[in-house]
Parts: structure tokens; sequence; C-alpha cells
């Protein structure tokens, strides 16, 4: 656990050293958000819930392949074969994970912010503890496992591409299940209608979570 | 001849299945009519692809802890059978839909799952040929291989279960065994799963051993112009 904390600490510091990277995923998720906004060419409140619903998620998904793509090409491979020899391979993962989650979190709500600025929020009613509880869940579902699929394609030349390839339809459950369940949050439907796709989503968590963490130490040796 | 009986026994099934699937009678539904018999090929198809994919996963799993070249060899074929047969079913199950739907490609749930499914795998063909390094490669795509088939079970078996589907069994419609598929059909189609399977087997197990001579080819092809310069 006392390894964990330090090592998330560590992810903390890396970032705020490395500024550019994170101020260059804020802007990154910002002008995004901007350019749907712009060819749109919309007022506000002019899109249909569906549409709103379903860019919302397509500018996360690009932001979060794009966040996390970086998790290990950022330190050079023989400081992460040094990390290796202190401390055990889940470790890392998991720290990675919670890293990455926390980062989600915070690119998600910037998100949402900027998005219902320029966009406003379709219709009324919106269940907005619902919302944040899929965002939640979205963003640990994204973080652990893009991260995997981040290890697995950094072993790899051509990296950027293969990042692509290899997380679009590993993700691509995940993302169903939360435009669903934003979807009947932004309706305002009843909660025990999306209980069903919480229950899915957080089953989809679990084995992407688990199989990381029992994946991971068979790719760093390599 | 001893080992081969499977191969005997899959092309003795087949030859039933084509048979009996082709000539039998079936029983006469309203929209279906004679396209019923697609049951007999498009669903074996689907099948023997899970089984395939498992059978994959589990050689990768194999790989991972004993680390045996020969155990990703086996993988990675009955990983490109599956494919094969994800196409052959997607191909199939499009006739079928365009004559009972009126579509070739309805926007359903099952259909576009398996084609999110068919692109992981492609996925890791492709993750495969971007390494020189024959252990790396073998490692990394094993890893991608367990990773892609867990994902790729809640994909197609529990999300459909959610939406409305036009499958039989999917969102509310009963299965098929409920009310349409009598005793006769099931003759044809539980033989039929066993032998999709065997042959999907014996396709595999040539081409694992086309690829173990092109191994052991490469090697006799390195160690060949060392021999002769030390012969000189």
């Amino acid at each position: 656990m006392q390894q964990i904390r330090v090592l998330i600490s560590k992810e903390f510091r890396l970032e705020w050293r490395q500024r550019y990277a994170l101020n260059g995923m804020l802007l990154y998720i910002v002008s995004t958000v901007f350019v749907c906004f712009l060819s749109f060419s919309l007022r506000r409140n002019q899109l249909t819930p569906m549409v709103w619903n379903a860019l919302f998620w397509i500018i996360l998904l690009f932001t979060a392949i794009n966040a996390i793509a970086k998790s290990f090409v950022q330190e050079r491979a023989g400081r992460l074969l040094y990390y290796y020899t202190l401390v055990s391979p889940q470790k890392i993962i998991l720290s990675k994970i919670v890293y990455n989650t926390l980062l989600m979190l915070v690119l998600a709500g910037l998100g949402f912010g900027i998005y219902t600025l320029v966009m406003g929020v379709p219709g009324e009613g919106m269940d907005m503890p619902l919302f944040v509880v899929n965002l939640l869940l979205g963003a640990i579902g994204f973080a652990a496992s893009l991260t995997l699929v981040a290890g697995i394609a950094s072993k790899a030349e051509n990296s950027a591409t293969l990042m692509a390839v290899l997380s679009f339809p590993v993700v691509l459950p995940l993302l169903l299940m939360l435009i669903r369940v934003s979807k009947n949050a932004l309706d305002g439907l009843d909660r025990s209608v999306s209980l069903d796709e919480i229950g899915t989503l957080l089953a989809i968590d679990a084995i992407v979570l688990v199989l990381s963490v029992l994946l991971f130490p068979y790719l760093w040796r390599s | 001849m001893k080992k081969n009986w499977w191969k005997a026994l899959a092309v003795v099934i087949m030859t039933y299945v084509i048979w009996v699937g082709l000539l039998g009678t079936v029983p006469r539904q309203p929209i279906l009519n004679e396209s019923i018999r697609n049951v007999y090929f498009h669903v074996p198809l689907w099948f023997s692809m899970i089984i395939l994919m498992l059978t994959s996963m589990i050689y990768s799993i194999r790989y991972l802890r004993k680390g045996r070249m020969d155990d990703d060899h086996i993988s990675v074929e009955f990983a490109n059978s599956a494919i094969l047969y994800g196409i052959l079913g997607c191909a199939t199950g499009s006739l079928w839909a365009s004559v009972t739907w009126g579509d070739p490609w309805p926007n359903d749930p099952k259909l576009n799952s398996v084609a999110v499914g068919m692109l992981m795998y492609f996925a890791y063909l492709i993750l495969r040929n971007s390494f020189d390094d024959e252990l790396r490669r073998a490692r990394i795509s094993a890893i991608y291989n367990i990773f892609a088939f867990a994902v790729f079970v809640p994909l197609i078996f529990i999300l459909p279960r959610l939406t409305d589907s036009l499958h039989p069994g999917n969102g509310g419609n009963p299965a098929f065994g409920k009310y349409d598929m009598d005793s006769g059909m099931r003759l044809v189609l539980y033989p039929s799963v066993i032998g999709m399977t065997l042959l999907g087997v014996w396709i595999t197990q040539l081409r694992v051993r086309l690829r173990r001579l092109r191994d052991r080819l490469d090697h006799v092809n390195d160690a060949l112009p060392k021999a002769h310069s030390t012969a000189e």
C-alpha cells in the first residue's frame, strides 16, 4: 500500500515537472470541444440529446486515448527497468491505473464544463448524480483498459497508430454502455432503468482491471 | 491411421450435414421458408468460431506460462481459423438477412458486436506483424489475445441481450428452440457444430505444421552459409 502511494505521488510529480504534456492535454480537449462547436455552427441548445451525448463521449474517447498513450513513453526504458527491480509490476500497473483514472476525471470534468458552456444541456431534468457516477465508471474503465494497451503499444515501433487500432475495439463495449447510461441520465429517466447497464459497466470494469493486473507482469519482462 | 479417426469423423459428419441439410425435410415457417436450412451452416459457424477463439486464448495462456514457441504457433493459427469462420459466418448471415429481414446488414447489435470482434482480431494480426523479434512478438501478442477474448465475451453474449435484436433469443425474442426447431433439425444442427469444429481444428493443424516447417527451414537457411564458409 505504502509503495503504491509512493508510486502514485511519483506519477503526479512527473506530470508536474513535464507540465507541457498536461497543458497539452487540457488544450487538446478544449480545442476539440470548440472545433465540434464550430463545425456544427450552433447556437446553444440546438443538438438533440442523442447527438449531444454521442459527440461528448467521442471527444472523451479521443482525449483518453491521447492522454493515456503516453503513460509508458514518458519515462525511458532504463528507468522503468529500475522501478521493476524495486517494486512488483502489479504495483506499478495499479498505481498507473489509479493515476490515469484521476487524470481522466480531471479531463472529463473540464471537458464537461466547457462542453455544457458552449453547447448547453439538452432537455430538462438531467439526472446529475447518475451522470457523474457514469463518468466515474467510465474513467476507471478507460484507465484500466487503455493503460494495458498503452503498455502493449509502447513495445512496438509504430506505437501511435497501433494504440488507436488496438484500443478502439477493446473500449467499444464499455463506450456503448456509457453512452446508454448517460443518455438515460440526460433524459432524466428513472434510475431503475439504468441498473442493468450500471451492473454491466461494473462487470466490464472489473474484468479489464483484473486482467490488466494479471497480464502486466508478463508484459514488462519483454 | 489411429490418430486420424477424427478427420474421418469430420468428413463423415460434414457429408451427412450437407446431404441432409440440403435435401432433408424441414418445418415450414412463414418468412423463413426454405432458408431455415441456413441454421445448419450459419449457427454452427459461430459456435465453432467461439470454440476456436477459446482454444487460441488457452494456448496463449500456455505460452505465457511455459514460454514454448510451439504454443504461440498453435495460438495464432487457431485465431486465423477463427477469423476465417467469422468471415464465413458474416457471409452466410448476410445472405440469410437479405432474404428474411430484407437487408444484407441490418442495424442489429449482434452484427455490430461481431464486426467489432473481427476488428479486434485483425488488430491482433497487425500487432503481430509490427514486431521483428520472435520472442517479443509471441509474448506481447499473447497478452493482447487474452485481453481481446475477455472483452469479446461480454460484447457478444451480454450486450445484445440488453438491446432489441432481430436475432432469436435476444431482446425478448424467444430462442429458436422454443417454437420452430423440431427434433429432426437438432439431429443435424448438433452434429454440424461438432463437424465444423473438427474441420476448423484440421485446418489449424495443417497450418501449424506448415508454420513449423517454415520455422525449421529458416533455421536451416540461417545455418547453411555459416557451414559453407567454415568448409572453405
